[in-house]
């Protein structure tokens, strides 16, 4: 079976491949910020800060103890967790732009304690050897994004998820419902950082080389685009979102160095013409049935009573 | 039922309530009228805890809940309906609906309440899968009162139900209002349209900038000169 995916990725070309490779890490990124921000509304301007907790877990682990790399993910990404909530919990109380701010300066914090610990060889970075396993990173990574796609939508159709909806439309409201709002907010910001964690465990593995200033205020506001892009809030839209902003750069290579003077003109024409997101307001599984069934939406009968 | 003894809150430096006491009995409606700012809004809040009292005791059926987080006091029976609605705007009216008997596990009743709901307010039926932010002013509050009845609450608080809505909107939620409170559900209610108030309440407390001033009958207070010339416009 390895040796079966091992020869397909062989066949591919790199290029090609690691477009791939780093579509499925942003969609993991942007499918734990979406929870995070688009979900429960908490706008956080540091993602990136747990994803380097997780790249560099997952690095240590990997040179230090070899572990099998499922297990070194979930560790990866159980350490990210304890880092955000231990960030979270004090932070989370603030609101808005406050807890915006909070988030950005305890990325910067982390950022600086990376480049001063020597575990993680300070400004040099970290080699990271190949990861323990025998399946090809390409499918690894497409496998982990896909439990994640799964897991996020069941998380965002349960309860729980209704209830961090809830306290993004209204938290005082939410409070009045019975909703625990300190409590699902903590939840949520845990979930979106262990995603970070294990999303950062893969780019660590993949690039083979992590600095701490690929982690830098830029990557988290790269990520953030891609959940607004897409539409806040929406699962297809992350994914879809992720997949453009990763794509969209190496289209536009052949500009050189003009090419981000274009990404971000992008940028602005679709906040303009599209401020909810691509997906943003886009019942998925309604377009699916209209396209595919011919289904159309009832309308709602509107009576008007006569008085 | 409810007994509220000796509150005094405070917002900063400014002394909103000041060692306010009331109560409320089983199956009453009872008005807190007032003018703006006189503090109406701030027992209700203090009695669901999403303001902290600096000092005195709130006690529901013998429980004291002035310490108590609001999610927890909703399991106790009280539901509010928020000044202004705030309804979840981007969620369907069911959503919202489902999400009122959020503190609750009895899916049977739950499904039994929202019928009930529905059959209470036909138009909520008929936009059930609407956004609740499309909905008119008058169809939000009914949605916001759907919302708190799908607590199965004891008591219910009610703030300025008739903010912001017609004339015609207003008597019809106050039929809605006595008639939830006919099924046996206790009320609470805070108005600055005191005519209305005082002519589905059994009880009512006249407040003025912080403390209890009057209180009394409905009736009583409605005949009072004084209430009469501050409220009642005469």
């Amino acid at each position: 079976m390895a040796e079966v995916l091992q020869s397909i990725s062989n066949s591919i070309d790199p290029y090609i491949l690691q477009i791939f490779v780093n579509i499925g890490i942003a969609i993991i990124l942007a499918l734990g910020l979406n929870l995070i921000t688009g979900v429960t509304g908490q706008l956080d301007l540091g993602h990136a800060a747990y994803m380097s907790v997780g790249a560099f877990t997952a690095a240590i682990i990997t040179i230090n103890l070899n572990l099998p790399f499922s297990i070194n993910l979930l560790i990866a990404g159980t350490i990210a967790a304890l880092v955000g909530l231990a960030i979270g919990f004090p932070i989370l109380r603030l609101t808005g732009d406050y807890f915006a701010i909070a988030t950005l300066g305890f990325a910067e914090i982390l950022k600086v304690v990376f480049l001063n610990l020597d575990i993680t060889n300070r400004a040099l970075g970290l080699s990271v050897p190949p990861a323990n396993t025998t399946i090809p990173m390409p499918f690894y990574v497409w496998m982990i994004t896909i439990l994640v796609i799964v897991g996020v939508t069941f998380i965002q159709n349960s309860r729980f998820g209704r209830a961090l909806k809830a306290i993004r439309e209204d938290e005082i409201a939410a409070e009045t419902m019975g909703i625990n709002s300190t409590r699902y907010k903590n939840q949520a910001f845990a979930i979106g950082c262990f995603l970070a964690g294990i999303g950062g465990g893969l780019y660590a593995h993949f690039i083979a080389y992590i600095n701490p200033s690929d982690f830098a205020f830029m990557k988290s506001i790269d990520i953030l685009n891609m959940v607004v892009l897409g539409g806040l809030g929406s699962i297809p839209g992350a994914i879809v979102g992720a997949s453009v902003l990763t794509v969209a750069p190496e289209f536009l290579r052949f500009m050189s160095e003009y090419r981000m003077l274009v990404y971000g003109a992008l940028l602005v024409f679709l906040m303009v013409f599209r401020p909810n997101g691509l997906l943003g307001g886009v019942d998925f599984r309604k377009m699916v049935l209209r396209i595919f069934f011919g289904k159309k939406e009832k309308k709602p009968n509107v009576t008007i009573k006569a008085r | 039922m409810l007994k509220v003894e000796n509150i005094s809150v405070n917002y900063g430096a400014i002394n909103a309530l000041k060692d306010v006491s009331c109560h409320i009995e089983e199956g009453e409606i009872v008005a807190l009228i007032g003018a703006n700012g006189a503090g109406k809004t701030t027992i209700l809040n203090t009695i669901s805890s999403l303001v902290q009292a600096a000092s005195g005791r709130i006690v529901f059926n013998g429980c004291d809940i002035t310490k108590m987080p609001p999610h927890d006091v909703v399991k106790m029976g009280i539901s509010q309906v928020p000044e202004g609605r705030r309804v979840f705007p981007e969620m369907s009216v069911m959503e919202n609906l489902e999400l009122g008997a959020y503190a609750r596990s009895d899916r049977e009743g739950v499904r039994e309440d929202m019928t009930s709901v529905f059959k209470r307010f036909p138009r909520l039926e008929e936009r059930k899968k609407q956004y609740a932010k499309t909905l008119s002013g008058g169809e939000q509050q009914m949605l916001a009162m759907g919302r708190a009845l799908m607590a199965r609450p004891k008591l219910m608080l009610m703030d300025e139900p008739s903010m912001g809505l017609a004339p015609i909107l207003v008597e019809e939620i106050f039929n809605i209002i006595t008639e939830i409170n006919q099924t046996g559900t206790t009320i609470l209610l805070v108005e600055q349209n005191a005519h209305m108030a005082l002519s589905i309440a059994h009880r009512a407390y006249v407040l003025e900038t912080g403390e209890i001033v009057l209180h009394g009958d409905a009736d009583e207070l409605a005949a009072n000169p004084e209430v009469r010339k501050a409220y009642l416009g005469e």
